[in-house]
């Protein structure tokens, strides 16, 4: 199997976000532990992107710290961090047609110092990382070409490239059809590593996080195990929305489905809905 | 689900399929042997044409003098080493530093459409320079031109520096809209001062000097660029995995260990005083450095660990052919460089682009 780091425990403690006099996150603590998915769910807005900006270094929390086993991440130099931790973002290469190959190889660029070349490890890794995203064959390929799905699936693999125990990915399954997505947070499951996940689609934070931590307005509203997070009073007090949860026969895993707006639980008698 | 991917070796990937465009190691070498066609071009033609062989029995003859014996008049010994190669040297050393610079350049602002003449660096310099033909402010007589221009080029430096920096943080927008103003601003100044100095053959002397030009170089100034662009260019062959890592965006790059705002500020002052250093000797050429990553992208992709070192034989190799087709076509009269290059590049640069598109 690939190469990952040792799994970290991850924490956030007391984080808050403030921008121009807005706090888009406010005293956010949660921990993840090694090892374990936790989804990061939660409206437009209530601070997913910007709370993960805090764990992966692009953005200095105003106050709190976030813990990589016991260490702030924002007091030890970047590199270290990123052999330690990677990050699957929305952010794609632009107009400078890069290949998929070489997207993926700046996975490698924190474990090398000025002048080092890639070695035979380095390409294997990187292919390896390219193969298990089912992307191998388009390594040639320039990446601005590639579909956004596909897009997607290399940037997770440059993460997997990076080889660290620990993965912080912003909807890692954007623009991702429904096998792909299954596969790209199977990926991450079967790695092993720590991983937080911000996900729009409840129903896959259901089936891949071990817990959900549901954030609201910049605060942490809920955590814990899907079952026990993801009720209809909080899909109604977070979301606005009235939503029915069952357990899926099969898994028990929970089941959302959302009451469209104007719909009452139950059709009328000509089988339309009300006016 | 296919699980069963992960479970199997990928086929091993030949060494030279491994990227699809060409192969590196002989483009790099053909682009070695065009600099060296070009500057044996570049010193054999000329007011008194001499055969390319005698061209390279001077030099030979220069380095190890007991292998060629000289059977030429010592005056042709003279136009090679004392006219043209110091000419030819500049050509090059002025090409691949405007190209490396372009290249860097466009991984720092993220914007493939960069020119180091957009950092306002070229403006300061021009302003120098017309401040000492125009306004004959002269203290150091032949030096005057040159470090006028430098000092310049370290003023637009500074300025564009501190608007572009606030609070630790340096944006690709604010860099180049900083660049831009700067540029514009000291642009009218030089503009004002040619204007108000009355004299045509003051307003022509520099009006030269701004298209560009590599006319009565001397080795006495020639060794100050080229040192400049061989450390320049091999500072940022040490720095081209982060180079590598703007181009993927400012919080991946984060993501993957760079301090991106230190690392910009870092580049922007190297890139500047390259473009200062060399602006001081040869005037703003344009075209040149936003032209050449673009052939070298085409040719060996856009890593910059093979990009640099490519980017830095083809614009050297283009520069001296410029600089000789710039001498000779209307001979005796000299065209300003940066008017061919200009209009060699611009059509060249929409013929790459549309073959490129079609393909």
């Amino acid at each position: 199997m690939r190469e990952t780091g040792t799994p970290a425990t991850l924490r956030a403690e007391k984080v808050s976000v403030v921008i121009g006099g807005r706090a888009l996150v406010q005293d956010v603590t949660f921990q993840v532990g090694p090892g374990e998915v936790v989804a990061l769910v939660g409206p437009n807005g209530a601070g997913k992107s910007t709370l993960l900006r805090t764990l992966y270094r692009a953005l200095r929390p105003t106050s709190g710290r976030v813990l990589l086993d016991g260490e702030d991440v924002w007091r030890m130099p970047g590199r270290r961090l990123a052999r330690r931790l990677a990050a699957v973002l929305q952010e794609t290469p632009g107009e400078f047609d890069l290949t998929v190959y070489d997207v993926t190889a700046m996975g490698r660029t924190p474990y090398k110092r000025a002048f080092q070349g890639d070695d035979a490890d380095d390409r294997r890794i990187i292919m390896d990382a390219l193969e298990s995203l089912d992307v191998a064959d388009l390594a040639e390929a320039p990446f601005d070409r590639l579909s956004g799905g596909e897009k997607q699936r290399v940037l997770i693999a440059r993460a997997l490239a990076q080889g660290t125990g620990t993965m912080v990915l912003d909807e890692p399954t954007n623009h991702l059809d429904m096998r792909h997505q299954l596969d790209a947070l199977q990926q991450v499951r079967r790695l092993g590593v720590t991983a937080i996940v911000a996900l729009h689609d409840l129903n896959l934070a259901a089936a891949f996080g071990d817990r959900i931590c549901v954030l609201n307005a910049g605060r942490v509203v809920a955590t814990g195990p899907p079952a026990a997070v993801l009720t209809p009073a909080l899909l109604e007090e977070v979301y606005r929305v009235t939503a029915d949860v069952h357990s899926d026969p099969r898994t028990g895993i929970p089941q959302i489905s959302v009451m469209p707006y104007g719909r009452s639980a139950s059709p009328g008698a000509d089988g339309r809905p009300p006016k | 689900m296919t699980g069963t991917t992960t479970g199997v070796r990928p086929a091993p990937v030949p060494a030279v399929a491994r990227r699809g465009r060409l192969p590196y190691v002989p483009v790099l070498v053909l682009l070695g042997i065009l600099v060296v066609a070009a500057a044996t071009a570049g010193i054999a033609f000329g007011s008194v044409p001499l055969p390319p062989g005698q061209v390279w029995g001077i030099l030979l003859h220069r380095l190890v003098p007991s292998l060629v014996d000289p059977a030429w008049p010592p005056v042709r010994e003279t136009i090679v080493m004392d006219v043209r190669l110091p000419r030819v040297v500049l050509g090059g050393v002025v090409g691949a530093g405007l190209s490396v610079c372009g290249m860097a350049l466009q991984a720092v602002v993220r914007n493939p459409l960069a020119d180091p003449m957009l950092l306002g660096v070229s403006s300061g310099a021009t302003v120098g320079a017309v401040l000492v033909l125009v306004v004959n402010v002269s203290l150091l007589g032949a030096f005057s031109l040159p470090v006028a221009a430098f000092a310049g080029a370290l003023v637009a430096l500074l300025l564009v520096y501190f608007l572009a920096r606030t609070g630790g943080r340096m944006t690709t927008v604010r860099l180049v809209l900083s660049g831009v103003a700067t540029g514009e601003v000291l642009s009218a100044v030089a503009g004002y001062l040619i204007v108000s100095s009355g004299d045509p053959r003051k307003t022509e002397s520099a009006l030269r000097w701004m298209l560009g030009g590599l006319a009565g170089i001397t080795w006495d100034l020639v060794w100050i660029p080229a040192a400049a662009v061989l450390l320049g260019t091999g500072a940022l062959l040490g720095v081209s995995r982060p180079l590598n890592l703007l181009l993927a965006g400012e919080e991946a790059a984060a993501s993957l260990g760079l301090n991106v705002h230190r690392f910009r500020a870092a580049l922007f002052v190297l890139v500047a005083l390259l473009v200062g250093a060399i602006v001081a000797v040869s005037g703003s050429i344009g075209f040149v450095g936003l032209m050449m990553p673009h052939v070298v992208r085409l040719l060996v992709g856009a890593d910059h660990r093979r990009a640099l070192p490519a980017v830095a034989l083809l614009g050297a190799a283009f520069m001296i052919a410029a600089d000789l087709a710039a001498r000779t076509l209307t001979a005796p009269e000299e065209i300003p460089i940066g008017i061919l290059t200009a209009l060699t590049g611009g059509p060249f640069f929409l013929w790459l682009m549309r073959r490129k598109a079609a393909r």
